[in-house]
């Protein structure tokens, strides 16, 4: 299959600190690909590179053969590039519903015409089928008219994909999803991104449990110190030297 | 949807009569009190719609004033007549406050507040500072009033304030069907969207920019509408109609009526005009009006900081529970 989302070259400096550094990969159409790394290797700033929530100070992202990278982050998301936050963002005040129907922006825009006269029932209703497809594929049906914000920790995980998901996707790139889910959660999560994939969608996936990540992974980029560690299939990352020693000698400075 | 209960449509109905009847029961100071209070609710509520993207803006009086003038300036100056005068004034606003977005959205928050409240003072100094046509700080006299309707067998004069408030009450309610229109869409949806968590909006293709801007002009627009109703109404405008301390008071409307609500804030600028109107004027404290404001103001932020619509939504909830009970009993 071909390269869906080419990172060339990227770096972002904060300061003195290079957050990325000189970073290259390519994700590959219909692929699950992991990111993984270190704590502080870089993995959320290389999402905020892709999204637009940064312009890189260096080098670019491409996506289907077209430059996304510093685009605003609206203009990325419309090309298909889809993302979730590392620490649940939600619309905490407003429905699981509502949440949901923001995320079906792009397919129903809203009109200001419509609005004025009261003619938007039918684009609605169909906004709402839409979002209600994506959280019954989620399992969160039975909470529609909750507030956000006072689902369980493992619910708002799931609800911040199916934001995601609502708005048709091409690569939907998650950061770190299965946090804060129980063991039975993450499963069940696993197999839901298995299905996605299934109905073409490509996964880019920052996560630290690496049972899930070797699990669900087609190919892994391993990053260090916002660089390219190495890349690979999970059996090849498992054993991989540097990498073991990158995680080991993360652990000995955390302890 | 369902179908709407008997319950509402006899309160709609008893409140349609006594909007009817309200102005008969008044005495004529008080009835050019009325046409102002229904000015201001649509002042209000317009503001309203700006708050529910998390923007609070101190320029919206001066919208208000945008209006005024410019629908003023296009009957006197261009001699369009006045129903046209009033929606190109309307627009006119709506248009500036466009051209205003684009350096005030470069601010956020706090920042955004000051620099609207500047923005206004601008607009302010530019009616002072320019006799033609703004007329200085004296303002633009003479008027032309709303034009007389002849219906052959009636004759409705818009000098009287009961005509003119009930002429303003069919404008300032179409608005606000307007305004909760836009609220309960998809972009009142969104506007909210963007209020709680721009970040996560614009990660699902929202242009955060795009919406608050759609919101502030919006908002200005009905402003300006309000102020061509004012206009035409006491037939001159200057610069210290539209000043920061009416602004305050907009504000403080606002926020001891709550703004969670479409009706928080008609609640607060009912409520604050009959206490300001009857109490104030009977003790003869009317001077005092900015000095009482500001401590109702501390008062409902330190007691009441959910605002008067959270009574309301209280009584509400009793009331419903009551109504509950009975049927319970019934059955
Ligand atoms: N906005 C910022 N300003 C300054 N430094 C930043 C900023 N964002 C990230 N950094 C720094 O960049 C480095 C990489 O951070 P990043 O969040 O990308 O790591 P990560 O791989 O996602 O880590 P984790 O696994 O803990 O989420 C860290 O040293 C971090 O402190
Ligand atoms: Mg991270």
């Amino acid at each position: 299959m071909s390269d869906i989302l080419i990172v060339s070259d990227l770096g972002k400096q904060f300061g003195g600190i290079k957050a990325v550094d000189g970073l290259s990969f390519a994700v590959r159409e219909g692929d699950i690909h992991g990111l993984i790394g270190p704590n502080g290797a870089g993995k959320t700033t290389t999402f905020n590179l892709i999204s637009g929530f940064y312009k890189p100070t260096h080098g670019y992202v491409k996506f289907f053969d077209e430059e996304i990278s510093g685009l605003r982050m609206h203009h990325v998301a419309r090309k298909g590039v889809i993302r979730t936050f590392q620490h649940s963002t939600l619309f905490a005040e407003l429905t699981v519903l509502d949440n949901v129907l923001v995320g079906t922006h792009m397919m129903f825009k809203p009109s200001l015409t419509a609005a004025f006269l009261g003619r938007e029932r039918q684009s609605r209703a169909k906004a709402i089928e839409r979002a209600n497809e994506v959280l019954e594929f989620f399992g969160l049906q039975a909470f529609v008219d909750q507030l956000a914000g006072e689902l369980s920790h493992g619910h708002q995980r799931a609800l911040g994909m199916a934001v995601a998901m609502a708005s048709q996707p091409k690569i939907l790139l998650l950061d770190e999803p299965f946090t804060g889910m129980n063991p039975e959660e993450t499963q069940t999560m696993m197999g839901l991104m298995g299905k996605l994939r299934d109905t073409g969608i490509t996964l880019l996936l920052v996560e630290h449990d690496m049972t899930a990540i070797m699990g669900l992974c087609d190919r892994i980029t391993v990053m260090n110190f916002g660089k390219l560690l190495t890349e690979g299939k999970p059996l090849e990352i498992r054993n991989h030297p540097d990498v073991i020693e990158a995680y080991l000698g993360k652990q000995k400075n955390a302890s | 949807m369902s179908k709407p209960q008997p319950l509402i449509l006899l309160s709609f109905l008893l409140l349609a009569v006594v909007l009817i009847v309200l102005p008969h029961g008044l005495s004529y100071s008080q009835r050019e009190i009325l046409v102002f209070l229904t000015i201001n609710i649509l002042v209000v509520s317009s503001y309203r719609l700006l708050t529910l993207t998390g923007e609070w803006s101190l320029g919206h009086i001066v919208m208000m004033g945008v209006g005024a003038y410019g629908s003023a300036l296009y009957t006197k100056e261009l001699g369009v007549p006045v129903p046209i005068s009033m929606i190109l004034g309307a627009l006119t606003a709506g248009i500036i406050a466009w051209g205003l977005s684009f350096p005030l959205f470069r601010m956020k928050g706090f920042y955004f507040l000051i620099g609207s409240f500047a923005a206004g003072e601008i607009i302010r100094l530019l009616w002072k500072r320019f006799r033609d046509p703004f007329g200085g700080p004296k303002g633009i006299k003479r008027i032309d009033p709303f034009p007389d309707i002849d219906f052959g067998f009636v004759r409705i004069d818009f000098f009287d304030p009961v005509n003119y408030y009930y002429f303003a009450l069919i404008i300032v309610i179409l608005c606000l069907v307007i305004l909760w229109r836009i609220e309960k869409s998809m972009i009142g949806l969104t506007f909210h969207a963007v209020h709680w968590q721009d970040k996560l909006a614009e990660s699902t293709g929202v242009n955060v920019r795009a919406y608050r801007t759609l919101a502030l002009v919006i908002s200005a627009t009905f402003a300006g509408l309000a102020g061509t109703l004012l206009a035409h109404y006491i037939g001159t405008v200057n610069p210290n109609v539209f000043d920061i301390e009416q602004m305050v008071f907009v504000l403080t409307w606002a926020i001891v009526g709550g703004t969670t609500t479409i009706y928080g804030p008609i609640i607060g600028c009912i409520i604050l005009t009959a206490l300001n109107e009857i109490v104030l004027r009977e003790i003869g404290l009317e001077q005092g009006r900015p000095l009482v404001y500001g401590l109702i103001l501390i008062a409902s932020v330190l007691f009441m900081p959910k605002g008067l619509e959270d009574v309301v939504k209280k009584v509400i909830e009793l009331m419903k529970q009551h109504v509950f009970r009975g049927r319970i009993k019934d059955v």
